[in-house]
């Protein structure tokens, strides 16, 4: 494996369930930077950082940025115009 | 069961209760977890380990069946020089604490209400979440036809190797077709080889039945299944997938 290997959205789920009271990866999210729709599980997620790193599968921008601290979490979302959270009625 | 997907999620203090070898490198482990909500085939748990200094690495693990009450089981591939697997594997003892929080995904999931025919495409150890929806469609009754294609190294790296034997046996309407890239055993038809478009036409479903598709395992083996699946016709939103990276 090269260094450019990555994850994918699926392992988001746990790291954002501190933050997000719903489950992610089944949600959809648009890029903002190529306007691609898809499916949070599927982004590609890079953790050879300080922190996670996820970006498009078709334009390779970042979509997602979570950086986690002993006290406090950052999460950076500007590369998402959306994110469309399904909801069930009841 | 309340739904695991609205469940809060708390890192839980669980307990090894019993361990089995599945081959010389993955085995199965059966976690007591005070608390478990439940969880859909497919879901996984992220594992914690907290080292004397402070230190933390955590892992996350697919779920390799339904849970029966508090206890689950994962099944672990033991990677050299992974900060978490080889603990699990080699030091963890029956009754020593790990953390753990789950279940977690919603995408990658099979639900036994689904009546979709389903194609599972594993590469190694992605067998696990697979083998997780095919232990759940026999628990539930199911009748939705189930195509397994399952990619290993040699016979000996099979997980599973005898129930699988005997699912395709029993279970009806689950088919299993194997792929080996490195030794085949005697008597197979074909050299082992990397699993390619003849494999996944051939023990897959016609896009035009609409199947769900399913496919785990690295970063290489999870791309080259989902591009040719995809080239099939298959509707890439019907294609879900899961990589697993070089960590452990």
């Amino acid at each position: 494996m090269t260094e450019m290997s990555y994850l994918d959205g699926n392992m988001l789920d746990g790291p954002l369930r501190e933050v997000f009271a719903v489950d992610l990866s089944g949600a959809t999210g648009r890029c903002a930077s190529c306007g691609t729709t898809g499916p949070m599980a599927g982004l590609r997620v890079y953790t050879h950082a300080p922190g996670l790193v996820a970006r498009c599968p078709s334009c390779a921008e970042v979509m997602l940025r979570l950086v986690r601290g002993p006290d406090r979490t950052w999460l950076d979302l500007r590369g998402t115009t959306y994110l469309q959270v399904p909801t069930p009625p009841g | 069961m309340s739904s695991p997907l609205a469940a809060p999620l708390t890192w839980r203090v669980a307990r090894l209760v019993e361990r089995r070898d599945e081959t010389p490198t993955a085995q199965t482990l059966v976690l007591d977890v005070p608390g478990w909500p439940g969880h859909l085939p497919g879901q996984h748990v992220d594992v914690r380990l907290t080292a004397p200094d402070g230190y933390q690495a955590a892992r996350s693990y697919s779920l390799a069946g339904p849970a029966e009450g508090e206890r689950v089981a994962l099944t672990v591939q033991r990677v050299p020089d992974g900060e978490v697997s080889p603990y699990l594997t080699d030091v963890w003892a029956t009754g020593d604490p790990v953390e753990v929080r789950g279940p977690v995904g919603g995408w990658f999931v099979w639900r036994p209400a689904e009546l979709a025919p389903v194609l599972l495409v594993a590469g190694g150890s992605g067998v696990v979440p697979l083998m997780a929806m095919v232990r759940a469609r026999r628990a539930a009754g199911s009748r939705v036809p189930f195509r397994l294609i399952y990619s290993a190294r040699t016979p000996a790296d099979v997980i599973y190797a005898d129930e699988l034997r005997r699912r395709a046996r029993d279970d009806h309407g689950l088919d299993v077709a194997y792929v080996y890239t490195r030794t085949a055993p005697k008597g197979w038809r074909g050299e082992p080889h990397r699993i390619g478009l003849a494999d996944v036409n051939t023990h897959g479903w016609p896009a035009e039945l609409e199947p769900l598709c399913y496919v785990c395992g690295p970063t290489g083996f999870v791309e080259t299944v989902a591009d040719l699946l995809v080239g099939l016709g298959h509707q890439p939103r019907r294609v879900r997938t899961e990589r697993f990276g070089p960590t452990g």
